[in-house]
């Protein structure tokens, strides 16, 4: 506000000592030929001192408009960066990857422009004012100009934002869709390669980004069709000025000075304007990609309570009618068991019925539609998600690690180092981590050292143990491992831990070490029983023993 | 994470894509590179510019107008002469219309002609990504990438949305002012430009450290988008493991550098203007001080004089503008800059111009010290010698890091060696057509990524030109028939973002039907039997075995059973072959393979 005013100041401010400068020095100087030397010092005094006047001004506007778009950039960015991990799960499988880092990224950028406008408009308006009063207090004809022009310039102005709105948004849209194609296509790259689909990709690529720049010159048609009338508007004015002004000079009602500064005032007002027009411009794609950023930051975070506590030791798991959808697809139909405490039990069951989601489930991470799972005596939907996080560990088929070396892979700095070794210990890892360049330091991950499909399910599956789960859930984290290692790290598992274990098993072997099995079929639960009991059952023991006749 | 705090220093510069180096370069040098890979500018560019300078007259016309309507209409001897008057006016009039549609028009041209360098730019950087040797890739992160493609190249897109055309515009009105300025009164121009000569040192100074400063900008954003795509993709088991907390903290600390460096990027913003503004006032000034105390010696009369004034104003203010537009230009720049860096990555896979056809049906593979080294110096094989008959299965064995997957790799051309010779069917692989050696050397990656389309697509991906037939027929080949009739939607099944709606096992045996649709005489399969639930693991099993019959293949293996089935085992151990032969001749020989499947062995009597 400070800076918007000295700003002002300073462009007013300007055009009036180049009045003074004209009226008082440069016409009565060729006017009788004589100079005053201290009047000469005095306009060139008067010259740069505006001059670092507005030098200030611009420094502070800048400064504080600059530090307004950073900070409500960086402040939105932390908070939609937040909202993505605080939504559930769902949210995260319903929208590709590359969408939500346009979201993060450009959208945000755009987002924040429109403060751009708010911060200068303050400016612009107090500039139009001063300058109006300026024109009026030297002719009231030549003010009834500006009054004129400067409403025509903000209805045209309003004209065109409402009809650029719909092509930016489009254009947003497509920036996002750009993105989601690159990400996809960088994710692939080593299959985009071996599949020699560069041609194709790049194709598919040429496409987003040429739909991207016909909706960008959609917008570009519009610009170009307004902007050239409101740039020419002021100068119009100025002609209009000058025929009225001179008329003005013959009947000795102005002087020439008067009309360069009015002249200039209204020179001085084109820029801002023209800005202030540019800004104008961004407002509804801002408004856009703020609308598409809303959008997401509205996508609700699951309400947990944090009225359950739970005991110590090994939690008993009791799934009670649950039914749990994917769009309206029922993945799970009223599945019932109970896991008593420090109990192992096998999930098992063919592709498609429901086993990861029965695990997510267990987990917390899904909603179910209805029925409920308690854990430890506590229904889940009850529990803040970092409770259950911390006393239960779900390990995932696909092991993900971070751009980070194992140790954090494991601890994530809230395990202890010691808590890590034993882990690694438990998991089968401790030997291929020590063999590698930094032993538990080597960075693996994105950027990192590649490891096997076996060992990064053993490193995330002694990320689980660092934490001493009291419930551990492996959704078949063990697949990529080989078969005489997995049973190995299963005895270790039944021996170190003191904990509830479920398992989601397709080795007999695995299946044979658990108490009991829950056998699924199409989301429903066909039987529950040791294995033997179930094995009578024909379906049952052809579905297990077609991995004997190959495996073990 | 690297370190926030040297904006100077030479970054720990891992990767020339991923590189947090402050460049010193000039915007002159990224300009003149970036227009020689940008040919779409040129198309029309002289009628635009032709258009913008007509444009740019517009701003001249009215202190010109002014003067001669004071000189010659009022103060004159005649006094005031309407008729001249509105003449005059009349004419600025219509030279305003008249500019005003040049404008619209330039502004158009401009538009087009920029959208047009911005496709060019997007799909030539994506391109040249894509053709970076897969080491590249590997250390590089993808948001960093992805961040090369979009963000960068947004940001040139927001400046050429009026930064460009505010720079020729107002190149235009500062030439043009200079030119009437010259017109007008030579004298008090020269004065007015050697008052500006000390700002060009200065100004040559400024522009290179706000670049290192804007380019720092571009670095921190795609760091910060690194982390946000690794947030994303790890979204399960930030949940399940409550890590919120430590993956909030990264990014907000990449979301703070980011800050920290846009802050300081704007300071060289803020400050740069005024001190610009502040010499043009200084020249002013002195035209003032020059024009009144001498102005017999410099030939100025008072209209002339007052014009002069104004005209030194009027190149006050396009001043301003570019000021205002140096943001992001300097954004832009920036941005350009770092995709112009990799498009300068080297490609290190050059496809030979006329190659050769490799025969149909299975495929020798033989090498003659082969050795491959990374870029950072990493060497991760040494003098690897093998000589594959056509149809031979070979299990390829070995610690991880010992160069298995590696020469698993240079088999199917996805880098060179760096030493040695590779020979598929009895040719140079480097001379191989690069359609041929894809149709007739197929790798089948241990991830099976597979794209976000049906499974009917994914497979037609596995050959250029395949059909929904051949889609169907491979499926029946490798006996998936059963397997795709389970799926509720069929070959029609949309597979999700990198195939997530699939179990890990139907990937794979999508992954094995787009390498029978190619129907290749070489297959390389990366640890493709691992991770697989058991009726879709003898689905597969009996796919494999469909696939491999007629090729030879060559698996990078973790099994024991695959090496025991093999008829050759190479056993690699820190980049060298180390043993190799039949299984049964292996395992009872001292040696790494021994070891191995002491380990193998050792963990089940363990169980």
């Amino acid at each position: 506000m400070f800076g918007a005013l000295l700003f002002v100041l300073a462009a007013v401010g300007g055009a009036w000592v180049l009045r003074g400068v004209t009226d008082d020095l440069i016409v009565p100087a060729f006017g009788d030929g004589q100079v005053d030397g201290g009047d000469v010092w005095m306009a060139v005094a008067a010259l740069v001192g505006v001059s670092l006047l507005r030098g200030v001004s611009v420094v502070t506007r800048r400064m504080f408009l600059s530090m307004a778009e950073y900070r409500t950039q960086r402040d939105w960015r932390r908070r939609l960066l937040g909202h993505y991990l605080d939504v559930p799960l769902r949210f995260h499988r319903s929208k590709p990857t590359g969408e939500l880092l346009a979201h993060a990224d450009t959208d945000l950028v755009q987002a924040t422009m429109v403060l751009k406008p708010l911060a200068f408009s303050v400016s612009v308006v107090l500039l139009v004012t001063v300058a109006v009063v300026s024109i009026l207090m030297i002719h009231w004809m030549l003010a009834l100009i500006a009054v004129v022009l400067f409403p025509a310039l903000v209805v045209l102005s309003q004209v065109y934002t409402a009809r650029v709105e719909a092509p930016a948004a489009l254009a947003q849209q497509r920036v996002g869709e750009v993105s989601a194609v690159a990400h996809e296509s960088f994710d692939g790259a080593l299959v985009v390669k071996t599949l020699g689909r560069e041609r194709e990709e790049l194709e598919r690529m040429w496409e987003a980004s040429d739909r991207l720049r016909q909706a960008r010159i959609r917008v570009g048609r519009l610009r170009a069709n307004f902007e050239p009338v409101i740039e020419a508007l002021p100068t119009l004015g100025v002609v209009v000025l000058i025929l009225i002004g001179t008329w003005l000079i013959s009947r000795g009602e102005a002087t020439p000075g008067d009309i360069v500064l009015a002249a200039t005032l209204f020179g001085l007002l084109t820029t801002p304007l023209r800005i202030f027009g540019f800004f104008l411009e961004e407002m509804p794609r801002s408004v856009v990609s703020l609308e598409r950023v809303d959008r997401v930051m509205g996508y609700p975070v699951e309400r947990r309570g944090g009225s359950g506590s739970l005991d110590d030791g090994p939690l008993a798991v009791l799934v009670d009618g649950l039914t749990v959808r994917h769009g309206d697809h029922d993945v799970l139909v009223d599945v019932s068991f109970f896991v008593a405490a420090g109990e192992t039990v096998a999930v098992v069951g063919a592709t498609g019925s429901g086993k990861s989601t029965l695990v997510e489930s267990i987990a917390g991470l899904l909603d179910p539609e209805r029925g409920e799972v308690r854990v430890g005596g506590v229904d889940v939907v009850e529990l803040a998600p970092g409770d259950l996080a911390a006393v239960a560990a779900l390990v995932f088929q696909e092991a993900f690690l971070f751009a980070d070396s194992i140790e954090e892979n494991v601890g994530m700095g809230l395990a202890d180092p010691a808590d890590v070794t034993a882990a690694l210990e438990i998991a089968h890892a401790a030997g291929f981590v020590s063999a590698l360049p930094d032993g538990r330091h080597t960075v693996v991950g994105e950027r990192g050292q590649t490891l096997s499909g076996g060992q990064r399910q053993r490193v995330a599956l002694a990320r689980a143990l660092a934490r001493h789960p009291r419930l551990l859930i492996l959704d078949d984290a063990t697949s990529a491992v080989d078969p005489t290692v997995e049973a190995a790290i299963l005895a270790n598992l039944r021996r170190e831990l003191d904990t509830t274990l479920v398992v989601v098993a397709h080795r007999v072997s695995t299946i044979r070490l658990a108490d009991r099995v829950v056998y699924l079929d199409e989301g429903r639960v066909v039987a529950v029983g040791t294995h033997d009991e179930l094995l009578e059952r024909g379906d049952y023991r052809s579905l297990v023993t077609a991995y004997e006749a190959e495996g073990a | 994470m690297t370190d926030t705090a040297a904006p100077d220093g030479i970054g720990l510069a891992e990767s020339l894509l991923d590189d947090d180096s402050t460049p010193d370069v000039g915007a002159l040098q990224v300009l003149r590179r970036g227009l020689a890979i940008s040919p779409e500018l040129k198309v029309g560019i002289r009628v635009t510019i032709a258009m913008a300078l007509v444009a740019a007259v517009g701003r001249l016309i009215i202190p010109i107008t002014i003067q001669q309507v004071l000189d010659r209409g009022v103060l004159g001897d005649d006094g005031y002469r309407p008729g001249f008057v509105w003449a005059v006016t009349g004419g600025a009039f219509v030279i305003v219309l008249v500019v005003m549609a040049a404008a619209r028009e330039a502004s158009f041209r401009l538009v087009v002609a920029a959208e047009a360098v911005l496709l060019g730019l997007r799909t030539r950087a994506f391109e040249h990504i894509h053709r970076l040797s897969l080491a590249d890739h590997t250390e590089s992160r993808r948001g960093v990438l992805v961040s090369r493609v979009t963000s960068d190249v947004e940001a040139l897109a927001q400046f050429t949305q009026w930064g460009a055309i505010s720079w020729i515009i107002n190149s235009a009105v500062i030439t043009g002012t200079l030119v009437v300025m010259v017109a007008y009164n030579w004298q008090l121009t020269l004065i007015v430009a050697a008052c500006h000569v000390p700002l060009l040192p200065f100004l040559r100074w400024v522009q290179r450290r706000q670049f290192a400063a804007y380019s720092l900008v571009r670095t921190r954003v795609a760091e910060t988008l690194g982390e946000t795509s690794e947030a994303v993709a790890g979204a399960p088991v930030i949940r399940a493991y409550g890590y919120a907390a430590p993956v909030r903290e990264r990014l907000d600390t990449a979301i703070d550098n980011q800050y920290r460096s846009q802050i300081r990027s704007s300071i060289w913003f803020a400050g740069m203007l005024p001190v610009v503004d502040f010499f043009s006032s200084l020249s002013l000034a002195a035209a003032v001080g020059v024009g009144v105390w001498w102005s017999d010696a410099v030939d100025v009369g008072v209209g002339e004089l007052i014009a002069f004034l104004f005209l030194v104003n009027l190149l006050l203010q396009p001043i301003a503008e570019l000021g205002e537009v140096l943001d992001q230009t300097q954004t832009a720049l920036a941005g350009w800059w770092k995709i112009l860096r990799v498009l300068d990555v080297p490609i290190e896979v050059e496809e030979p111009d006329a190659g050769v056809s490799l025969p149909a049906g299975p495929l020798s593979v033989a090498t003659t010290g082969v050795g491959f080294r990374y870029r950072t110096g990493d060497v991760v094989l040494h003098d690897i010698e093998v000589d594959i008959p056509a149809e031979t299965a070979v299990a390829v064995v070995g610690e991880t890091g010992g160069g298995k997957t590696t020469f698993a790799r240079l088999l199917a051309r996805l880098a060179d060696p760096t030493t040695g010779e590779v020979r598929i069917g009895g040719v140079d692989l480097r001379r191989v057509d690069p359609a041929s050696r894809r149709a007739a050397i197929r790798m089948v990656p241990q991830d099976g990524f597979l794209f976000d389309a049906t499974i009917e697509e994914n497979i037609r991906y596995g050959r250029l030109g395949a059909t929904a037939d051949d889609a169907r027929q491979s499926i029946e080949q490798l006996g998936l028939g059963g397997w795709l009739a389970s799926l509720p939607m069929g070959i029609d099944t949309v597979v999700g973002e990198r195939g997530s709606r699939l179990s890990v096992g139907e990937r794979q045996l999508v992954a094995l039907a787009r390498a029978q649709v190619a129907d290749p005489g070489l297959l390389l399969l990366d640890e493709a039997t691992s991770a697989v639930d058991p009726e879709t693991e003898e689905v597969l099993a009996a796919a494999l075995a469909r696939l491999a019959v007629g090729r030879t293949t060559i698996s990078v293996a973790h099994r024991l059973s695959t090496a025991e089935r093999a008829d050759l085992v190479l056993v690699f151990d820190a980049g060298r072959i180390v043993q190799r032969g039949h299984h049964s001749a292996l395992v009872d020989v001292p040696g790494v393979y021994r070891d191995l499947h002491r380990s193998w062995v050792g963990n089940t009597r363990q169980g």
